[in-house]
């Protein structure tokens, strides 16, 4: 008995310094090399694909009742702009801001936010998930971006879209992009009002992008314009998004 | 000395088949990789809520972090604990750190929520691969039904507190019983199997917005998408208890012995106890 307990605290001892030896140094070094860290890089389409398999590309993101709402949505990110054109549009209501469409378009355009309010408008209740961990739920009502895209009448070549932002984080100016598939779903909208209100500064007035099946930092703030593109490689940093550039967020945020 | 020349030699079996083995193996780098990496992810907000919401304004049932005096707490529900130097405030480098989880128990060392996830899914991917042909392979050969699923009379009251008693004292199976399973063995690898590890699954898939658009009823089961990380949480800490244990109890059974039968699947089984007699002389 008194040997079993000083061979266990023995062996304890032993299996704890070697636990915490290969935790701080072996994991990190093996999964940092190239093959691995490849690898786990390139999982993120790879879940992609594999959520695709399982799940609807129609199926709507959770509905919620008004009451069901947040009583304080958090605002995280850009809460401003800090540029004398944004301030200037903000002090005048929006009223000559305009959002262009672009990019492999038949019909590129450019709307004021009151010729936009004059198209059918949707209205959902969803719960936003930050890749933090934390979510709030919200009420918006916009565009359906797929009635955008149609009135624009994109072109074969196109198979993302392109969201330019006012807001800026240091020189980088905020930018995403989402796939064929997420832009065309009903529930992506470009949002004008949440919670009954326009759109508040905070929250990326007067435009910003929902995307319900995706993680916040795809629902880009402050929407300027739309382009459909081929490829966003050749963009900024390449990786598709401004997060995705600067801090190496996977691209597919569905998860 | 005269008591090895009488003694019959040990006799070796084979314990664990490869199935078992290699799933054994890869378990320890895919868990310990989602583990490691979860506290990553944790710290990017490290607070818990109940329900379908929960963001810094709302109130969290648990919350590490730091005051502005610069000292760490850890608070549940009303309970706040003093935590500085382990969670919330820590060193590194000569440095103070005001971080949930500290460096050592994070991969990466250096806070990088986007490296965490990436490294999550790495092992969450090496889980569900191999879990899911793990589960078919032992379903197929009959191993959950032949080894885990305790047998007729080990799960009355008596069988059963008989085995807590032995554990409590340390006295472990010996001679052929060492070479199965005994029932608390078999109830902690069965929670762990079907319990912890589909949790632990379906509340990480319940958290994804794609995956919930439709399969809505994940989040329907627990409760809604912070309940669903919340209980992601917990039974993470259910797994990290389990292999406290399973690490002591190796220890006791003899590391050497364990770890070769986890490797090759041989096991030499200890001797039989001698007669309460022999054994007070």
């Amino acid at each position: 008995m008194t040997m079993d307990r000083r061979k266990l605290l023995a062996g304890l001892r032993g299996g704890v310094v070697l636990g915490a030896g290969i935790a701080l140094g072996g994991c990190q070094k093996i999964l940092e090399t190239g093959p691995v860290d490849e690898v786990a890089s390139s999982l993120d389409l790879f879940t992609r694909d594999a959520q695709r398999l399982v799940t609807r590309p129609t199926a709507l993101a959770r509905e919620y009742a008004p009451h069901e709402r947040s009583p304080d949505f958090r605002a995280n990110g850009s809460r401003t702009v800090d540029t004398p054109e944004y301030r200037q549009h903000l002090a005048r209501g929006f009223a000559d801001w305009r959002l262009t469409i672009g990019g492999l378009v038949a019909k590129p355009m450019s709307l004021s936010l009151a010729a936009l309010q004059r198209l059918p408008a949707r209205t959902q209740i969803t719960r936003h998930d930050c890749v933090e961990g934390w979510s709030a739920i919200g009420e918006w009502t916009g565009t359906p971006l797929g009635l955008l895209l149609d009135m624009a009448q994109i072109r074969g070549g196109a198979r993302y879209i392109l969201f330019r932002c006012a807001d800026s984080f240091g020189d980088t100016p905020y930018y995403e992009s989402i796939d064929l598939i997420e832009a065309f779903h009903p529930q992506t909208i470009l949002a004008w009002r949440m919670n009954g209100e326009p759109l508040p500064e905070r929250h990326g007035a007067p435009l910003r992008l929902r995307v319900e099946r995706q993680l916040g930092y795809k629902h880009a703030k402050y929407v300027t314009g739309i382009e459909a593109i081929a490829d966003y490689r050749q963009i900024a940093g390449g990786k598709g998004g401004f997060w995705e550039d600067r801090a190496g967020y996977q691209w597919w945020a569905g998860i | 000395m005269s008591a090895d020349h009488t003694d019959p030699p040990p006799k070796v079996v084979k314990r664990h088949r490869l199935s078992t083995r290699a799933w054994h193996w890869l378990n320890v780098v895919a868990v310990f990789t989602l583990l490691m990496s979860g506290l990553t992810i944790f710290n990017a907000h490290p607070r818990l809520y109940w329900g379908q919401y929960g963001a810094n304004p709302d109130a969290p049932w648990l919350h590490i972090g730091a005051t502005r005096g610069g000292e760490g707490f850890l608070r549940v529900g009303g309970i706040e604990i003093e935590t500085t130097g382990v969670l919330g405030v820590w060193e590194k480098d000569g440095q103070t750190r005001s971080r949930a989880f500290p460096h050592w128990a994070t991969l990466p060392a250096n806070y990088s929520l986007a490296a965490g996830r990436k490294y999550h899914f790495l092992g969450a991917w090496l889980l569900i691969v191999g879990g899911v042909l793990y589960l078919i392979w032992s379903l197929l050969n009959r191993h959950v039904w032949r080894d885990l699923l305790p047998k007729r009379g080990e799960l009355s009251p008596p069988h059963l507190w008989q085995d807590v008693k032995d554990h409590a004292r340390l006295r472990l199976p010996r001679g052929e019983a060492a070479a199965r399973y005994n029932v608390l063995q078999k109830l902690a690898y069965l929670l762990v199997l079907f319990v912890l590890l589909p949790a632990m699954v379906l509340t990480g898939l319940g958290m994804s917005p794609t995956m919930n658009a439709s399969w809505g009823w994940i989040l329907d089961l627990f409760g809604g998408r912070q309940s669903a990380r919340s209980v992601h949480f917990i039974a993470g800490l259910g797994i990290v208890l389990f292999i406290v244990v399973h690490l002591i109890m190796v220890v006791i059974a003899g590391p050497v012995n364990e770890v070769r039968s986890m490797i090759t699947g041989r096991f030499r089984l200890p001797a039989e106890r001698k007669a309460p007699a022999e054994e007070a002389a």
